[in-house]
């Protein structure tokens, strides 16, 4: 089994504050893992730091074999990454659909005269492009409200709006970060078996970041813990679950508090 | 060389520090508590100029004497006072509104502020040659080859202890501490009980304050008033407030005095090179160090 | 049959033009109203190609005469002082056409070059370079002798008509409004909603920054070629700060992000800034003792760009337009 994402070793300063400290995976092709930790542990700094939202202080970043260390974003997005944010980062006052497409823009392949000019090309192009658009937004059963703005979508549907949106980029490895926030038991039954079906429709390795042990627990192989910065615990989830470390993070030491 | 690096100019370059410190100090505490760029804050600057003319003015025609600290009191209400209404008009019903709505909205208010100075018949568009003797009689003194007027002496003091009073009123002040609050988390402000409305009124009356005072300076040490005086000044400000770092007070004041000094040397050396001095000095921090000497980058959070 | 957009768009067009041209040749209309159209028609170009930039890609361009005038001053030396052509000959309109064109490929350049270095800048410091750009671009031609310097560049030939003001008016508006509806305006829309967003579904928000920069100063500046060459004269003074002032109102007026706002403004406030203008020359007239200066057209501007920031942020249309403008191929 190939390793799709590696850091090694990777660590990172804001200023004086060490939010990462010598991070390492080795995630496989097609795996479905978990990343978590209690709040403030670093595990959306590891996402912008994969997706280049910040250059690592130390350390590297290989993806599908490539050094994408402090790539800019959208470089590493054309790579194959994609993910999905804490709180959400919708294009409210674009539609749906638009959204969907924007994520297709650098697979476009028509050039600006294109467009002033309306050439053939634009007119193929655009029919493509709608109709996979069209046919992503089935999937999440989104299709119906396409040409509605964002905006006036409801949390939920936005959450999946997001997912499709990553998706729509055509990723190799997707990064899920709090994907059930907010959403209530049943919403996140269906989350869990969406995201098992992504897996297995879209063939991208997953790897998440959740609060919530249900989705955790149900659904991820692997999970990396974190606390301050650094990994305490790694294994699968009955591992996890009856680790020391992870309660002690979690509900603080047994040794009782006052 | 000898006719640019000179005493003299360093001076002038103070004095017009000093004057700048004033008005910077407006800007920066202003965007340092509601992040907006205040373009009006000139428009203040103006009009304490105008407030304290016409004190003066009317004072000499029917003989009376106003003690020289009234006057200065009178233009920084009248500053304070105008950049109070400002606020309450203009810029807090757009306080959770997009940057730029604000932003505009200043551009506005400023364009309003000049233009009705400019158009009401009582003050009107022209130049007017402010009173200065009346109000302190002029005096020079002379070192060597190095004039100094009492008016440049003046200014440099008078700037220096609005300078302490705030330093104190920000440090060592329960309204200070709020202040500084606000300006690093007006949530986790309100959150602790302080009024955040109130604190920036505050701001605006102070900083407007200052800026009233620096238009009685300048109408004093460089007496030709007029309703547009203040774009130049409070560009020239705003850039050394950035210069310093914006939102950053000792960074106002260390900018302003960089900036004057600097813009005396380059006037000194070719006039058209004062003005653009200025746009210089910006375009290199914005380039180089945006957050200004003494700022720090403050990060998105994504 | 079903007859294609587009043409109806363009058909709706040219009946636009044979009314007012004719209304003008039978004088309904005189000189002085044809004037004020081509007036209104360079600010519909000022007024697209600034909401390009602030109104679609979300930036904080307030600098925008500044390309103006560099495609004024451009196209101005060529046919003036370079080439010393009229319009008297057919064939020099030619000659017109490629200054224009040179001119606006020189704004286009200036604003790749300003954009380049600075769209990195946060919101506010981005407007004060772009302000200060203008007021640079100002002061230099300023102290321009070759140009007129501070008294401008005069004998301009008239070259600028309704016919070649209208059709160039048209084609822009058409080129912003294909790239609006296509996947670079989405891009550029995309960036306006959230730019980090946009940059990790894969767009190169860095470079499309500086495309919406180059395109919107691109057409400021054939404004500014056809401006000066209907005014016969180029001005420092006409484009500082408070000559974007004017556009600004237009573009939030007429709604940040709607092309068919932005037309509907240019038209609005163009005619209103003249009829402010003649209303206050009456007033003065009427009243010799109490002198109405032109500066109270200017306090009833601020106080209208106050009013809309206070009470319609979003202006006539929002982010909307009439649906003749609104591409098929966005609808099917």
């Amino acid at each position: 089994m190939q390793t799709i994402l590696s850091l090694q070793n990777v660590t990172h300063y804001f200023g004086g504050l060490r939010a990462v400290y010598n991070f390492n995976i080795e995630l496989p092709e097609g795996a479905l893992w978990g990343l978590i930790g209690p709040n403030g542990a670093g595990k959306t700094t590891i996402f912008n730091l994969i997706t280049g939202v910040y250059k690592p202080t130390e350390g590297k970043i290989l993806f599908e074999g490539n050094d994408i260390t402090g790539l800019k974003s959208h470089l590493i997005i054309e790579k194959g990454i994609a993910r999905t944010f804490q709180n959400l980062r919708i294009f409210n006052e674009l539609s749906v659909l638009d959204n969907i497409r924007v994520a297709r823009h650098f697979r476009t392949n028509y050039k600006l005269n294109d467009s002033i000019l309306r050439t053939k090309k634009f007119f193929e192009e655009e029919k493509r492009i709608k109709e996979e658009a069209y046919e992503l937004l089935k999937i999440f059963g989104l299709q119906a409200r396409m040409n509605d703005l964002a905006k006036h979508l409801p949390y939920g549907e936005l959450r999946k709006l997001e997912i499709a949106r990553a998706l729509a980029t055509k990723p190799r490895l997707l990064l899920l970060d709090e994907p059930a926030a907010g959403m209530n038991p049943k919403e996140v039954g269906s989350l869990m078996e969406l995201i098992h079906s992504i897996r297995d429709m879209f063939k991208v390795t997953i790897f998440l970041v959740e609060h919530q042990m249900r989705v955790v627990m149900g659904i991820c192989e692997r999970i990396k813990v974190m606390d301050f910065g650094e990994t305490i615990a790694e294994g699968n989830p009955d591992e996890i679950r009856s680790d020391k470390k992870v309660i002690e993070a979690y509900l603080g030491s047994e040794a009782g508090r006052c | 060389m000898d006719k640019i690096f000179n005493l003299q100019q360093l001076i002038n370059g103070i004095q017009l520090g000093s004057i700048y410190a004033l008005i910077a100090l407006g800007y920066t505490m202003v965007y340092g508590i509601v992040r907006l760029i205040n373009f009006a804050h000139g428009d203040f600057f103006m009009i304490g100029a105008y407030a304290s003319y016409f004190i003066i003015l009317f004072a000499t025609m029917r003989g009376y004497h106003i003690p020289v600290v009234l006057i200065f009191l009178i233009s920084m209400g009248a500053g304070a006072g105008a950049a109070v209404l400002a606020n309450r008009i203009a810029y807090k019903p757009l306080r959770y509104k997009p940057r730029l709505s604000a932003l505009i909205t200043a551009i506005g208010v400023s364009m309003f502020i000049e233009y009705i100075f400019s158009a009401l018949p009582v003050i009107g568009p022209s130049y007017r040659s402010f009173p200065n003797e009346q109000f302190i009689e002029s005096k020079i003194f002379t070192i060597g080859t190095t004039t100094i007027s009492n008016y440049a002496i003046i200014d440099v003091l008078v700037s220096a202890a609005l300078m302490i009073f705030l330093t104190y009123l920000v440090k060592f002040t329960r309204v200070g501490m709020a202040m500084r609050a606000v300006s690093q988390d007006k949530d986790a402000a309100k959150l602790m009980g302080i009024d955040i409305e109130k604190i920036i009124t505050i701001t605006f009356i102070v900083g407007g304050a200052f800026a009233g005072a620096a238009g009685l300076l300048t109408g004093v040490s460089y007496p030709r008033i007029f309703p547009y005086m203040g774009i130049l000044p409070g560009l020239k400000a705003f850039i050394a407030a950035v210069l310093g770092g914006i939102g950053n007070i000792p960074g106002a004041m260390l900018g302003s005095y960089i900036m004057g000094i600097s813009e005396t040397f380059a006037t000194s050396y070719r006039s058209l090179l004062g003005e653009g001095i200025a746009f210089a000095i910006l375009i290199l921090v914005l380039l180089f160090r945006p957050q200004g000497l003494l700022g720090e980058t403050i990060a998105e959070k994504v | 049959m079903k007859i294609n957009r587009n043409l109806k768009l363009l058909f709706y067009c040219l009946i636009f033009y044979i009314i007012i041209f004719l209304m003008n040749r039978y004088n309904i209309i005189n000189d002085y109203i044809l004037h004020i159209i081509n007036l209104s028609l360079v600010y519909v170009i000022l007024t697209v190609s600034l909401n390009l930039i602030n109104g679609f890609t979300g930036q904080f361009s307030i600098g925008h005469m500044g390309f103006a005038a560099v495609g004024a001053y451009i196209s101005g030396i060529f046919t003036t002082l370079i080439w010393k052509i009229n319009p008297s000959n057919p064939i020099n309109y030619l000659l017109f056409f490629i200054a224009l064109i040179i001119g606006s490929i020189a704004a286009g350049i200036i604003g790749f070059l300003l954009g380049l270095p600075t769209l990195r800048l946060r919101g506010d410091y981005l407007a004060i370079v772009t302000l200060g750009f203008g007021e640079i671009i100002r002061t230099i031609i300023n102290n321009i002798d070759y140009v007129g310097g501070p008294r401008g560049l005069l004998g301009i030939p008239k070259f600028s008509n309704f016919t070649i003001i209208f059709i160039i008016t048209i084609i822009s508006v058409l080129v912003i409004r294909n790239i609006v509806f296509s996947t670079h305006g989405r891009a550029f829309k995309s960036i306006r909603e959230d730019q980090i967003a946009s940059e990790l579904v894969g767009v190169n928000t860095t470079i499309y920054k500086v495309y919406a920069f180059t395109i919107g100063a691109f057409f400021a500046g054939l404004a500014g070629g056809l401006l000066c060459h209907l005014l016969q004269i180029a001005h420092p003074t006409q484009y500082g700060f408070m000559g974007t002032i004017f556009v600004l109102v237009m573009v939030y007026a007429g709604g940040m992000g709607s092309i068919t706002g932005s037309i509907i403004a240019a038209f609005g406030l163009t005619f209103m800034s003249e009829g402010l203008r003649l209303l206050l020359k009456w007033i003065d007239d009427l009243t010799p003792n109490f002198p109405v200066g032109i500066e109270w057209r200017m306090v009833i501007y601020a106080a209208l760009l106050i009013m809309i920031m206070l009470y319609r942020t979003e202006g006539l249309m929002g982010k909307r337009e009439f649906k003749i403008l609104i591409p098929e191929e966005e609808e099917k």
